[in-house]
């Protein structure tokens, strides 16, 4: 036992209940039902200002001039600041390339830029002294697509750019291009007796998070600032603070508040800046809340793209090369949009296997609204085209679609375009199986004796058919996610534990920096706490900047990443208790120094049940406590010419079986089921697996269905941000998800366990598109599918 | 202006309140109680719900004005709601009909106070303690939200198909969970109450 041996393996027994692999609750489900759990936007402070944000109401515009003498003269205003009031020369921040200023210098590229800052004592009075601030804007020419974003004489959204792509990408509107070549697509292309192509364009997805950015500042006595806030990474955003504010990193406190989900939308900084920037000025706590409208504004989508696609197979139904090329729109700022094209590209084949390939993805600088991480980054856009392509296939050779996915599926040993071998298990063909092997449900459920039940057809309770013009239609596609980090990232996290006796039993705490944003880590890790320390009695402590970073709470990687920490942290513990034993009692028994010794129940047993010593005695008054970095094997960066690299560290599948309902008359879908199977590796809790895959599902449902912001082309301005003209799926839109989960354990990883927060944002989308086009017969390349593209009208 | 109504149960008294602020507003920021959630404040995602004389309404959409002399119930006095609802022959015993709850019952009980740093002390409402049980509950920004309306559907219905929770549930949104364990979690609370209701 200890810390070697197969990872796998649970070097603990299973005896402590409430350990991995049971659905145990969440600690926080208590709070969160009675309302008393602190979201970042409930916090309160005596005598406490409310900070707002002026945005620009131009996409590409210097501004000519600012004038705050009358915002600063209302009555309640306690300061009102503009770039000229930041404190020190840095001025910018950003995840990737330090791109993005904190507020408008001279200029704004994007509609919703923060120009100016106000604090006063009632929001009301805040919000209404930043419209009495004065802008004139010129406008100048907007970038909103490829063609104006790459022709020779365009406006370049960065001038002098000197970020590390710069040098290397063949525009500067460009923010980086990943190539991947491998193998002879032209010449593989000649054997092939089918050739589909497509054009395929994916609508700008928000993460509608349901909890607004917002957070709490505090100024401190020594300077510094304590921050409560709701991100996804603590420490990047304290990389990112600090040196606007000119402290210290110790001088900037961050806790962690309660997130109301994230979903890669708080992977960049929003209010962080601005709320710390007020409260130094003004010397009072500083409270901002963005409301919805703002947080259209205030927070990064998905990219929007264009891809097209030439895949090749023989008449037998094997795929002979693949050629792609991704246009992802970066918007005004590089936010994630490297790692993003990293992704995109390295996944663009899918979950098959492709000899001859020749890739490229690039992300554009425009004056659309900023893009970065949303659950799937990357991978999303990818399957959503690969999949249509391979019903296309399917189609020309009158094959099963579900058949030829399985005839080209990947499996372990499969190399990958970029030359990486898939060296844990990849159950694609069995999931596609079992998707396939679920019993239909029903045809017209709707029907009923006394007439049709109108809640069960497309258009619901507004009545527009009684099953009139009503079709079915049965899809189905599969996807593959990278977990974690990707490209050579120091993925690592930090994890402090910490034994001890508290009124008579053992009590573990564990303490991270991991964000905790509604997926459950922090049931996760009070589970292998008990798992590996044989404790009934775990505290989670709070999440702040006391204890090294977690790493990013995005990527499917904290149950992974966070919670392989938090096991090795703890195996550490485990040695030190167990030499504190055998230091105290080694020589009462034989066994101690002989036999192969657990924590269970609270005891130190022998593997054979014997009781050795009680915790309480071992530890008496004494703490075990070990903070301890721990990564995951290290990949590397890809070739920037042909792509090639060992850039993942593991990859996640899932596959959908949609069934729609579409109303051809109308143009309404009705998903009446989207089911799913999944290989997770191990479920450590199985309740928050499916939980995940459920939720990661609809999200998909709503890209397929209603999901976008509408970005006018003309002016680059956003049309609907607000929720009720941006659509997520209601109780009423979603389907029945019935899940099937599969356990392979990848070798590699904590437990074996795979990251599964995105995979199923994948493959949903393209299962619902395929069902519809089943239904309909249309082509259907663009998401959302609206009416119109239905109707023809 | 100074705004009088009922909060869980307890006469409350808000000063200095500005006309345009929303009864949302003024449960959060000026009665400490920040459970209403301010996901979208236009009436568009069901997390601010609370009832208002019994009714389930968006407190964004509700000017504090309009609460004057009136009976709140929020997600921190459900549970109370619930019990004495369940005590005084309520609806947790599923024989009283569409009426909801009457102005009068609703003002005969008053919310027990609670450790708000722990939430124990406090017993739970059959479906607040279901969609913890369910896995309803991920985020929890929709949760208080959904809890209110939930409520106040299974006290008009106790026995609800899937499409009576989805109709009824169809005005609060969820990012998180895909709707799935929060019609678990209604099912399985609805179910508790009628073994309850049985047992009695």
């Amino acid at each position: 036992m200890g810390t070697t041996g197969t990872p796998t393996k649970i070097t603990q027994g299973s005896q402590t209940k409430g350990g991995i692999g049971e659905s145990t609750l969440r600690p926080d489900g208590t709070l969160k039902v009675t309302g008393e759990f602190a979201y970042s936007s409930d916090m309160w402070h005596e005598d406490m200002l409310w900070g707002q944000i002026l945005r620009s109401t131009v996409a590409h515009a210097e501004i000519v001039s600012l004038d705050t003498a009358e915002a600063l003269a209302t009555s309640g205003v306690y300061a009102v600041l503009t770039y000229d009031d930041l404190p020190t020369d840095v001025k910018n921040y950003g995840l990737e390339l330090q791109d993005t200023p904190v507020l408008a210098h001279g200029k704004v590229r994007h509609h919703g830029e923060p120009v100016a800052l106000v604090a006063a004592d009632h929001p009301e009075t805040a919000r209404r002294a930043a419209a009495k601030i004065k802008v004139e804007y010129r406008d100048l020419p907007v970038v909103t697509d490829e063609a104006s974003a790459l022709a020779p004489d365009a406006v370049l959204v960065h001038e002098g750019r000197d970020d590390e792509y710069a040098r290397i990408v063949p525009h500067q509107n460009i923010v980086h291009r990943q190539p991947i070549v491998r193998g002879d697509a032209a010449a593989a292309a000649a054997r092939a007796d089918v050739i589909v192509t497509g054009e395929y364009t994916f609508g700008m997805q928000d993460q509608a998070f349901l909890g607004p950015e917002s957070g709490l500042a505090v100024p401190a006595e020594d300077g510094g600032v304590d921050l409560y806030i709701a991100t996804q990474w603590l420490h990047k955003d304290l990389d990112q603070i600090a040196p606007v504010l000119g402290l210290p990193k110790d001088k900037v406190r961050m806790t962690l508040s309660g997130v109301g989900g994230a979903f890669g939308g708080r992977e960049d900084i929003s209010m962080q800046i601005h709320a710390c920037l007020l409260a130094l000025r003004t010397g009072k706590p500083v409270k901002m809340v963005y409301n919805r409208f703002e947080s259209f504004f205030g927070h990064v989508h998905r990219h929007p793209a264009k891809l097209f696609y030439e895949h090749g197979a023989t008449k037998d139904g094997k795929l002979t090369h693949m050629k792609c090329r991704i246009v992802l729109d970066g918007g005004a700022y590089a936010s994630a949009s490297p790692a993003v094209v990293g992704n995109a590209s390295s996944l663009s084949v899918g979950p098959y296997v492709v000899d001859d390939v020749d890739i490229e993805a690039i992300a554009l600088y425009t004056n659309n609204p900023p893009c970065g991480a949303m659950r799937g980054f990357g991978a999303v856009q990818a399957c959503f085209a690969y999949e249509a392509q391979m019903d296309k296939l399917a189609a020309k050779l009158g094959m099963d679609p579900v058949e030829f996915r399985q005839l080209n599926a990947m499996e372990q040993g499969t190399l990958l375009p970029t030359g990486q071998v898939v060296d844990s298990p990849a159950p694609v063909a069995e999931i596609l199986r079992r998707v396939k092997a679920r019993p239909l449900p029903p045809e017209r459920q709707w029907e009923s004796s006394e007439g049709a039940d109108v809640r069960q057809l497309p258009g619901g309770l507004s009545n527009t058919t009684h099953g009139e013009g009503v079709v079915r239609g049965v899809g189905y596609a599969v996807g593959i996610k990278n977990v974690g980090f990707s490209e050579g990232f120091d993925d690592y996290s930090t994890a402090r534990v910490r034994m001890e006796v508290v009124a008579g039993e053992p009590v573990v705490t564990v303490h991270t920096a991991m964000a905790e944003v509604g997926q459950g880590g922090v049931t996760v890790h009070a589970q292998i706490a008990r798992t590996e320390l044989g404790v009934t009695q775990v505290t989670i402590h709070p999440a702040d900047t006391r204890v090294g970073s977690a790493g990013s709470t995005s990527a499917s990687r904290q149950t992974y990443v966070t919670g392989g920490a938090v096991k090795n942290s703890c195996e550490a513990v485990r040695e030190k208790v167990l030499e504190l034993g055998r230091r105290k009692f080694g020589s009462y028994h034989p066994a101690w120094a002989t036999a192969e010794l657990l924590l269970e129940g609270g005891k130190v047993v022998t593997d054979g049940g014997e009781v050795l010593a009680d915790l309480v005695d071992v530890l008496q008054d004494e703490a075990v406590d070990i903070e301890l970095e721990w990564r995951h094997r290290p990949t590397e960066a890809f070739d920037l010419v042909t792509g090639q690299g060992n850039g993942h560290v593991q990859y996640s599948f899932a596959a959908h079986r949609a069934v729609v309902e579409v109303d051809t008359e109308l143009g309404l879908v009705k998903v009446i089921e989207l089911a799913c199977a999944q290989d997770v590796g191990k479920a450590l809790n199985p309740l928050s697996v499916v939980g995940q895959i459920q939720g990661g599902t609809t999200q998909g449902l709503g890209i397929a269905v209603m999901e976008e912001i509408v970005v006018d082309p003309r002016t680059a301005k956003v049309k609907n941000p607000s929720f009720t003209d941006y659509l997520i799926p209601t109780i009423l839109d979603t389907p029945t998800i019935p899940v099937d989960v599969l356990e392979l354990a990848d070798d590699h990883a904590p437990y074996g366990l795979r990251g599964i927060g995105e995979a199923p944002t994948l493959s949903s989308t393209p299962a619902v598109l395929a069902a519809i086009r089943n239904a309909t017969g249309l082509e259907l390349n663009k998401t959302p599918v609206r009416p119109e593209h239905l109707t023809g009208t | 202006m100074r705004v009088n109504f009922t909060v869980n149960g307890r006469p409350q008294e808000a000063d200095d309140v500005w006309e345009g602020e929303s009864l949302l507003y003024v449960l959060r920021e000026r009665l400490g109680l920040p459970g209403s959630k301010n996901a979208c404040e236009q009436g568009e995602c069901g997390s601010c719900t609370v009832r208002l004389d019994g009714v389930p309404v968006c407190s964004c959409l509700v000017a504090a004005g309009q609460a004057e002399g009136r009976e709140v119930v929020t997600v921190e006095g459900l549970a109370d709601f619930a019990k004495q609802r369940a005590e005084h022959g309520g609806c947790a015993t599923g024989a009283c009909g569409t009426e909801g709850t009457s102005l009068q019952d609703a003002r005969r009980w008053s919310a027990r106070p609670q450790d708000s740093q722990t939430g124990e002390g406090g017993e739970l409402a059959p479906v607040q303690q279901a969609f913890i049980d369910a896995g309803a509950v991920q985020c929890g920004f929709c949760t208080p939200g959904l809890l209110v309306a939930a409520d106040e559907m299974l006290e008009r219905n106790p026995s609800p198909t899937d499409a009576d929770i989805r109709e009824a549930l169809s005005g609060n949104l969820c990012r998180c969970t895909g709707y799935e364990k929060i019609l678990d979690a209604v099912r399985l609370a609805a179910a508790r109450q009628a073994e309850l209701a049985e047992g009695v």
